[in-house]
């Protein structure tokens, strides 16, 4: 993955930039100490590092605007960064730039239970959200895997997912206003704890445009009350076209699932040697979680039972209580450290039309013998996006750029079926080479001109969503 | 004398917009009574289903579909848009059909809004002529899709001034076979506010909370399966400490006194501008008070209100500090929005002379 080369009288300016930044924030903000910001020079895209020329990490909505219109006033490139835990290289610097990091910032301000609102400052992790209101019985919905860890700020710029969305939605879905401070250090409100936008819908272009269009310092987050429970049942077939059109049955009979979870036989098998949770051994898995009271459970799962039951299933497992729901889970939850301990891997992301399963799992799998590199697939059916895993040896000479080449073709494949690049990891630069697979010159044209609006200099993030020749005559528009 | 352009193909509609250097309003079903002086362009010659996947719960369709027919291609399948589109042609005092375009054009979400999202949250992908004359596509037709900015999103509310939709894909659900309304009579809006809070706040995944003024009643909504909604609707009246009778309405019934709140019936024969007004729901009481009205819809609630008023009279004065806006949606000309930041209304100017260099989709609108 190639990264512009930095700009060296940016490099040569280093000294002026910091003591600028140090004159106008407090002594800690600023960090430029070569061994410090090391930690900063990748995210969970760990391939790829690269230290940047500075790390700022504010206490304040106001030192985020001092310290972007400073970098704005000197033409500095600058790369918001949450808690770091992009998969997709979201946050990884240039040595040209400077890091703003939310991760100082991570408060509650507000929690309004009767307008079923909470306002909080972004680098607050997605889980400690759900946090500081679970007492009281509420939660925050989008649950992306990583939400021990990854902050809202980064939830926010790539419009985060979870297991969970099928019934609750994404980021964009469950955001209700934010605090955008610009790269020109303009602070401005957007949305808030009432309902649509007045206007232009900003705040909807602003979740998912991966801290290329301002960063996000405070969020207004809808929370709603839990479910009286949840309860999991467990199916394995002997086919995925089976598994397939038993999960459209599900759905077609009107019954709306909290989650369905999809595994492939390599997925089932590692998981197994792995974490013994006591899967069959079958060609294709499937989780499926309703909510509701212990009622309701009963009614949605009869359904899908009477369901499944059509389609033949080799296993059916009904979780009765929350010890057999966790057992369920397990095999699912352990899937991607199974993985891990088969080899390096590289996760995709790519999203489907759920009625293309079959033959997407048919052409990934003769990929996969081409390529000679494993992959096993763990999805979430309800909504078509995949998890591709592919096994690689990151020391392994030319695994790497191989296991890319195995990845990039099954994104195309997800395109070419009418789904597209990434489902909730976003572009970042892993997939920024990608895009005009899924778009034309012109639908680019239209989203960067986007960015020309908010950030006319192309400094924030610029090397990252769109193909770097498609930006490049942007990005050295910029003076020095 | 204006004249009007019909398009059946999404190229020759692109080759007009290449050409046309004069200002253009763009049509629909005509159901919001806007009557922008201009040559219009009616979109409803692009129309149809493209593509139906029940299974996938997605649709995609032409922009000039009507309303009814999507819906009725979904009933058929047992589904539904969730987001439950606003009927305002009693209202407005229009004739006219809606399209799915101008649905989600307008981003016109009803009751149901509060608990499934608005129409910008199931709009999944688009296709639309620029300013240019460019055909361009944003999103897709899958429900999660993170590739790229989301124009999606600002193209829903834009109405149509940054483009013309021509085919939209969008998430469909599917429709409950049972239903049922709590209805709490003789309650002002301050204590309607706290019973429709409470109501949205257990685990009984309420889909409905309306109050309607001058009848002094509010209505709370359950949907989903039979058993399931005689549960929830005896565990929700037991929860609720309210000192008044509820009466339950079933089935068509409660579908009955819904569809008489999505079209505005309390205030629909009432002469007046027509407002609407969003706010927080816990300050919708004192927006009822400072307007000092009688009559009205408080829906999502208590977080939308809308009201009749004398044409001339403005509700957007009394908002003061309180968060939210309001739009006169009978202002026939220049539906105009509140913008009162001006660093936003600066960026929205910047972002419609993008996509509208030559600045002929609905001028006027938006403003």
């Amino acid at each position: 993955m190639e990264m512009p080369a930095p700009d060296q009288f940016t490099l040569s300016r280093k000294a002026e930039i910091v003591a600028r930044l140090r004159a106008a924030l407090p002594a800690d903000v600023v960090i430029d100490d070569p061994a410090e910001t090391r930690a900063y020079e990748c995210d969970a895209l760990s391939a790829y590092r690269c230290p940047p020329l500075a790390v700022v990490l504010p206490y304040s909505t106001e030192e985020v605007a001092t310290a972007l219109k400073i970098c704005n006033e000197m033409n500095v490139p600058v790369v918001p960064r949450g808690a770091g835990t992009s998969l997709a290289g979201g946050a990884l610097p240039t040595a040209d730039s400077v890091i703003i990091g939310v991760a100082r910032m991570n408060e509650v301000l507000e929690c309004d239970y009767k307008n079923r609102v909470i306002r909080v400052q972004t680098g607050r992790t997605n889980l400690s959200v759900t946090g500081a209101v679970e007492a009281d019985d509420f939660f925050y919905a989008p649950d992306p895997s990583s939400q021990l860890a990854c902050a809202i700020a980064g939830n926010i710029a790539m419009n985060s997912g979870g297991a969970h969305c099928l019934k609750y939605g994404v980021t964009s879905n469950n955001l209700m206003g934010v605090k955008l401070v610009t790269m020109q250090g303009d602070i401005l409100d957007i949305g808030g704890s009432h309902l649509d936008a007045d206007g232009l819908d900003l705040l909807g272009v602003i979740c998912g445009s991966e801290g290329q269009l301002g960063i996000v310092t405070e969020a207004t987050l809808r929370i709603l009350h839990k479910p009286e429970g949840a309860l999991p049942v467990l199916m394995g077939f002997d086919r995925n076209e089976v598994a397939g059109a038993c999960v459209s049955d599900i759905i077609r009979a009107g019954v709306l699932p909290v989650a369905i979870e999809f595994m492939d036989r390599p997925c089932i098998r590692a998981t197994e040697a792995f974490a013994g949770a006591g899967y069959p051994d079958c060609e294709a898995l499937l989780i499926v979680e309703v909510e509701g009271s212990d009622l309701e459970i009963e009614e949605q799962l009869d359904k899908i039972l009477d369901i499944a039951k059509t389609h033949n299933p080799v296993e059916l497992r009904r979780a009765s209580d929350a010890a057999e729901a966790g057992r369920i889970w397990l095999g699912r939850k352990s899937a991607f450290g199974a993985m891990g301990q088969i080899n390096d891997y590289m996760c995709l992301d790519g999203t489907i039309p759920v009625s293309q399963l079959p033959y997407v799992l048919r052409r990934i799998s003769e990929l996969s013998a081409e390529f000679g590199l494993d992959v096993g697939n763990v999805f979430h059916a309800g909504d078509g996006n995949m998890h591709p895993l592919i096994l690689y040896n990151a020391n392994k000479e030319g695994d790497l750029e191989k296991c890319e080449a195995f990845g990039a073709e099954i994104l195309k494949l997800c395109v070419e079926v009418g789904g597209c690049l990434t489902g909730e990891h976003g572009v970042g630069i892993e997939k920024r080479d990608l895009m005009s697979v899924q778009f034309s010159a012109l639908d680019l044209e239209a989203q960067m001109q986007i960015k020309d609006v908010f950030d006319p200099k192309w400094l924030l993030n610029a090397a990252k969503v769109f193909p770097l020749d498609a930006t490049q005559s942007r990005r050295d528009g910029c003076p020095r | 004398m204006s004249q009007t352009f019909k398009f059946k193909d999404e190229q020759d509609l692109a080759g007009f917009v290449q050409e046309r250097v004069d200002p253009v309003f763009i049509t629909g079903g005509q159901t919001r009574g806007v009557d922008l002086k201009h040559d219009r362009v009616d979109m409803t010659g692009l129309s149809g289903v493209v593509d139906y996947e029940p299974g996938a719960l997605t649709m995609v369709a032409k922009a000039g579909t009507t309303l009814q027919h999507i819906e009725e291609v979904l009933k058929a399948e047992g589904q539904q848009l969730a987001f439950e589109p606003t009927i305002l042609n009693t209202a407005l005092g229009t004739s006219g059909a809606s399209t799915i375009g101008g649905v989600l054009a307008t981003n016109a979400s009803g009751p149901r809004r509060i608990q499934a999202g608005a129409a910008r949250d199931f709009l999944l992908g688009v296709r639309y002529v620029d300013g240019h004359g460019n055909v361009i596509k944003n999103g897709g037709r899958v429900m999660k899709n993170v590739t790229g900015y989301d124009i999606v999103k600002l193209m829903a509310g834009s109405w149509g001034t940054l483009g013309l939709l021509s085919e939209v894909s969008f998430k469909v659900l599917p429709m409950p076979t049972a239903q049922a309304t709590l209805v709490i009579s003789g309650i002002n809006a301050d204590v309607a506010v706290d019973v429709m809070s409470a109501s949205l706040n257990t685990a009984f995944d309420v889909t409905g909370v309306a109050y309607d003024i001058a009848a002094q009643c509010a209505y709370v909504r359950l949907e989903g399966f039979e058993q399931s909604v005689k549960y929830r609707t005896k565990s929700l009246i037991d929860t609720l400490t309210v000192d008044r009778e509820i009466a339950v309405l079933e089935n068509d019934d409660s579908a009955a006194a819904w569809s008489s709140i999505r079209m505005l019936s309390a205030i629909s024969n009432q002469r007046g501008d027509l407002w609407k007004i969003s706010v927080r729901p816990t300050d919708g009481p004192q927006i009822v008070q400072k307007l000092g009205l009688i009559s009205g819809i408080m829906d999502w609630s208590g977080g939308l209100i809308w009201a009749k008023m004398d044409a001339g009279k403005t509700a957007r004065d009394i908002l003061g500090d309180i968060e939210g806006h309001a739009i006169n949606l009978s202002a026939k000309t220049g539906l105009k929005f509140s913008n009162t930041n001006p660093a936003l209304a600066h960026l929205q100017g910047a972002l419609r002379e993008k996509f509208d260099p030559k600045g002929i989709f609905n001028p006027g609108l938006m403003g």
